[in-house]
């Protein structure tokens, strides 16, 4: 099929950046989305000019790299998946598709579709963790039997791949389902409960700090997550929040 | 007499790791504060390794090239991790998991070694619950186990399909607790470029910032590399577009031998490759290989009729397929280990049995699983008389707990539902056993300099077992070397911080200028993936699944024509002082077309079939082994060690003998 491709180039933070059209033909409908991208990358290496700078790795769907705001929604017209994930056969013969990085104050522009996501980093760094050495001291792994369903939820939660999708499908930029994700996976299980309250607390002040904005319970993020994490996980923040405010430690 | 000392304690197999440790020399915790160690890669290896060292109060920074250490490569793996824990009783045990891991890779990795990470497994669960990794758990709130390829017994622990990433996450998150506290500094976006040696020792690095382009020096008191392996120098991999040899090559450059390049895993059940876009291949994990059965058709016909589309699948009748790893290896069946298992796809695809377009491709068919879960599932819930449709349904839906995710990921890929059709799979290169050689101190040649996790050679042979990379990246981060690398800095407390205005620094530094500054004038025609696709075609076509010395000869003299050719009309735009994804994927391929040469080069001295090693002319001519690989023990039980001499072809090998002292050396058999 062939395609006319609107995508936003923006050389550098300080740039202003524009919407520039390009041309490709001869795609694939069995060719991933990036694959497509890589296909218009070897035309303006070949041509000269420089190609669009975006975010990739694994691209199976797994390491959170991809982003890219396609025709309007986060990770494209598919649901589950990531853009990397995305196939051609979404798409037909002669349509436009408009390529943006993700928008959000608190991921400002790198290059291109490239945005800078370490504010992320920094809400892990305030309490996304569980304060045990490696010692390899602990006890063993099975002395605390967690039940199947917890263990289970707290899978969900974890399964968060920290693409910013939530941020940037957000008309408020909030980052509640990715901060509620990490947050109720531990505070399911009896490990995390130890700390529960102060992460909670550090988090979310973290979160507030970064520049990201509230929630107001639309539920686009939990539509466009590619891991299908609920908004349950963001009543659950509210709820140990609450909690966390009301006793003293 | 080798140059080489595996430096392995004295004293019976099962006492070393313990009496190691009882007489290493130890830092003491007020110095450990003046003392730095960098840490390149933060997947499951260098991850747990910064965290670690820096709880042990060491200064660490740790560089990665993603924009988070959380996105490293290991994050992809799925079905799970190995621990002799023997929570299922079925007789499990340290030398259980010792041996088959030893077995497994055919008799070609370090006894010592492959003990020691045997007998920390079991601490990594007990370390990784802590943490809040969500492993999988049965009903009475215990965890669960499942089986892989190439053994016995369940001792696979999982957290659905994506164990990987939640143990990553599990290591990040103690990275992040580290960072908060100041003991990590992180360097994301940053890629390593080159490592300083000052009188002999790794001292520093030469790091490029990817979002500015500028050029740091960092320095320290040991260097440890945690980088991964070098599968995409086959181009196609299951591994993560960034993964590259780039941090490996440069110690090998400066003076860390390489051992057993040819080592190298194909996994049997990846997505086969649909067009020459494809920019990476996805895997299929191994777990699912506890429920589906592998086939292809029986008669020629039939394979040809769904070659062209004319048939389907499900049309076979139940007697005209043929389980073929049933029929050859009825004691492990569709359990073999992954190299048998990859081995065995290509010779019936080779045979014209193939079952796509391209003639590349088995069944791994869930029917029949789901037909048993489904009759056990009604009988759990009572059903009498359920019909065809009910069983399938229940039984679907056991499947979808176990593998949904994976399921999942094959339909949006393929197009094609696998809970109503078989799915396609073909072999891909995957892992690589082979990597930097170190010591028993998982030191390199180079003192001070350490490499840990898939970027080394030491623990898997010539084949891995499933769910064991894990096991040793994390073994290797966080239980071996934080002691091991203690010992060496004893030496360094009164050494002082390094100063990064030295002269090695410098003339390090301006080496790496004037390779980038090369790419961006060279003006040349072709861009680098161009050069990496050509490299890749002759890895898979000539130093692939099966290898034989005219191809690898032929492969030695094609690799070293791509990489002049490179050289001469590669061509990379942008600047050097800003983000520029091109370049630093030129960077990654030239390295990649030094590396190729000297891996057909190992493949070449090595006449043996071992493990993902086979070669063609070492193959079981008769018994009950027929046609199986044939391994040499006589003149292979070696470790190949190649030192660096300018050109890859001129590589000299030295050979670390491999000695079995606890284990017999017997042919591998899974029949």
């Amino acid at each position: 099929m062939n395609l006319t491709l609107k995508i936003w180039r923006q050389k550098g933070p300080q740039d202003k950046g524009k919407m520039v059209d390009y041309k490709v033909s001869e795609i694939s409908e069995h060719m991933s989305f990036l694959e497509m991208m890589d296909v218009l990358n070897e035309q303006l290496v070949n041509s000269g000019e420089e190609p669009v700078a975006f975010d990739h790795d694994c691209r199976e769907g797994i390491c959170g790299m991809c982003s890219l705001h396609i025709n309007g929604e986060a990770h494209g017209p598919d649901r589950g998946i990531t853009t990397c994930q995305l196939h051609m056969r979404m798409f037909k013969d002669g349509d436009t598709i408009t390529i943006e990085p993700w928008r959000a104050k608190a991921f400002p522009v790198i290059k291109d579709l490239v945005v800078d996501r370490t504010a992320f980093e920094r809400i892990q760094q305030a309490g996304g963790y569980i304060s045990v050495n490696t010692s390899g001291n602990t006890q063993d792994a099975n002395s605390i039997p967690i039940p199947k369903h917890a263990a289970d939820e707290a899978m969900d939660a974890a399964a968060c791949i920290g693409c910013g999708a939530c941020v940037a499908s957000c008309k408020n930029s909030s980052a509640m389902l990715f901060v509620g994700a990490k947050v109720s996976q531990f505070a399911l299980l009896p490990q995390g409960r130890v700390e529960a309250t102060d992460r909670v607390k550090n988090m979310v002040a973290q979160m507030d700090l970064e520049g990201f904005g509230n929630c107001t319970n639309t539920g686009a993020c939990e539509v466009e997550c590619p891991k299908g994490i609920t908004l349950e996980n963001i009543a659950r923040m509210n709820r140990e929040l609450v909690k966390a405010n009301l006793i003293k430690f | 007499m080798s140059v080489l000392d595996s430096k392995v304690p004295e004293g019976p197999i099962k006492d070393k790791w313990t009496t190691y440790k009882d007489k290493i020399n130890l830092v003491n915790p007020a110095n450990k504060r003046h003392i730095d160690i960098i840490v390149v890669g933060t997947g499951l290896a260098g991850g747990s390794a910064a965290a670690t060292l820096a709880e042990l109060g060491y200064n660490v920074k740790a560089f990665a090239y993603q924009d988070s250490p959380r996105r490293a490569h290991s994050i992809a793996a799925q079905g799970g991790i190995n621990a002799a824990k023997n929570y299922m009783g079925d007789g499990d045990s340290v030398y259980r998991l010792f041996y088959d891991t030893v077995k497994g890779g055919d008799y070609r990795s370090r006894e010592a070694n492959v003990y020691r990470l045997a007998e920390v497994s079991a601490n990594i669960i007990d370390q990784c619950v802590a943490q809040g990794v969500p492993f999988a758990r049965d009903y009475g709130g215990l965890l669960d186990n499942r089986s892989f390829g190439g053994v016995l017994v369940s001792r696979t622990f999982y957290a659905k399909g994506q164990t990987g990433q939640q143990l990553l996450l599990g290591c990040y998150s103690a990275m992040n607790r580290q960072i908060a506290r100041g003991k990590i500094d992180m360097y994301n976006r940053h890629e390593m470029l080159d490592v300083v040696k000052i009188d002999g020792k790794a001292r520093g690095i030469i790091a490029r910032n990817l979002i500015t382009g500028e050029l740091e020096r960092h320095s320290a008191h040991a260097v440890v590399i945690a980088t991964g392996g070098y599968g995409n120098v086959y181009f196609l991999s299951t591994n993560a577009m960034g993964s590259n040899a780039t941090a490996a090559w440069k110690i090998h450059k400066k003076g860390a031998f390489f051992a057993n390049p040819c080592f190298t895993q194909i996994h049997p059940t990846c997505i086969p490759r649909s067009g020459d876009y494809q920019s990476k291949l996805t895997l299929m994990s191994e777990s699912l290989r506890n429920d589906g059965r592998i086939w292809v058709p029986a008669k020629l016909e039939d394979a040809k009729a769904i070659q062209q589309g004319k048939l389907k699948p499900t049309q076979i009748a139940e007697e005209d397929r043929d389980y073929y790893l049933e029929r050859r290896y009825p004691a492990f069946g569709n359990l073999v280990p992954r190299d048998v298992a990859s081995r065995a796809a290509k010779e019936r695809c080779d045979a014209g049995y193939g079952v796509n377009a391209t003639g590349e491709a088995v069944y791994l068919d869930f029917a029949a699983a789901i037909e048993r879960y489904g009759k056990e599932q009604a009988k759990i819930h009572g059903i009498t008389n359920a019909s065809k449709e009910k069983l399938t349904e229940l039984g679907e839906a056991v499947i979808e707990a176990k593998y949904g995710n994976l399921f999942q990921m094959y339909e949006k890929i393929v197009d094609e539902n696998p809970y109503k059709t078989p799915m396609m799979i073909y072999p891909a290169t995957h892992y690589t056993m082979g990597g930097i050689w170190v010591d028993y101190n998982l030191m390199t040649t180079v003192p001070g300099l350490y490499c840990i996790g898939e970027a080394n050679f030491s623990d898997h042979g010539a084949n891995r077992l499933g769910a064991s990379a894990l096991m040793q990246g994390l073994a290797d981060g966080y239980f071996v070397l934080p002691y091991t690398i203690g010992d060496y800095l004893s030496d360094d407390i009164r050494t002082g911080a390094i100063p990064t205005d030295s002269k090695e620094f410098e003339e390090t530094e301006k080496e790496v200028r004037e390779r980038i500054d090369f790419f961006l004038n060279n003006n040349g025609t072709k861009s680098v993936d161009h050069f990496h696709k050509r490299l890749g075609k002759v890895m898979w076509d000539k130093v692939g699944m099966s290898r034989n010395a005219k191809g690898l000869k032929e492969a030695m003299a094609e690799i070293k024509q791509i990489r002049e050719e490179f050289w001469k009309d590669v061509k990379v735009p942008g600047g050097a002082n800003e983000m520029n994804p091109e370049l630093e994927k030129a960077g990654r391929v030239a390295d990649f077309l030094e590396l190729g040469e000297l891996f057909a080069k190992d493949a070449l001295i090595r006449e043996e079939s071992c493990g993902g090693h086979f070669r063609e002319e070492s193959v079981e001519m008769d018994g009950e082994q027929e046609g199986e690989a044939k391994r040499n023990d006589k003149d292979y039980a070696f470790v190949s060690a190649w030192e660096y001499k300018g050109e890859p072809g001129d590589a000299v090998l030295h050979k670390e003998q491999l000695e079995f002292k606890d284990i017999e050396l017997k042919q591998r058999s899974y029949k």
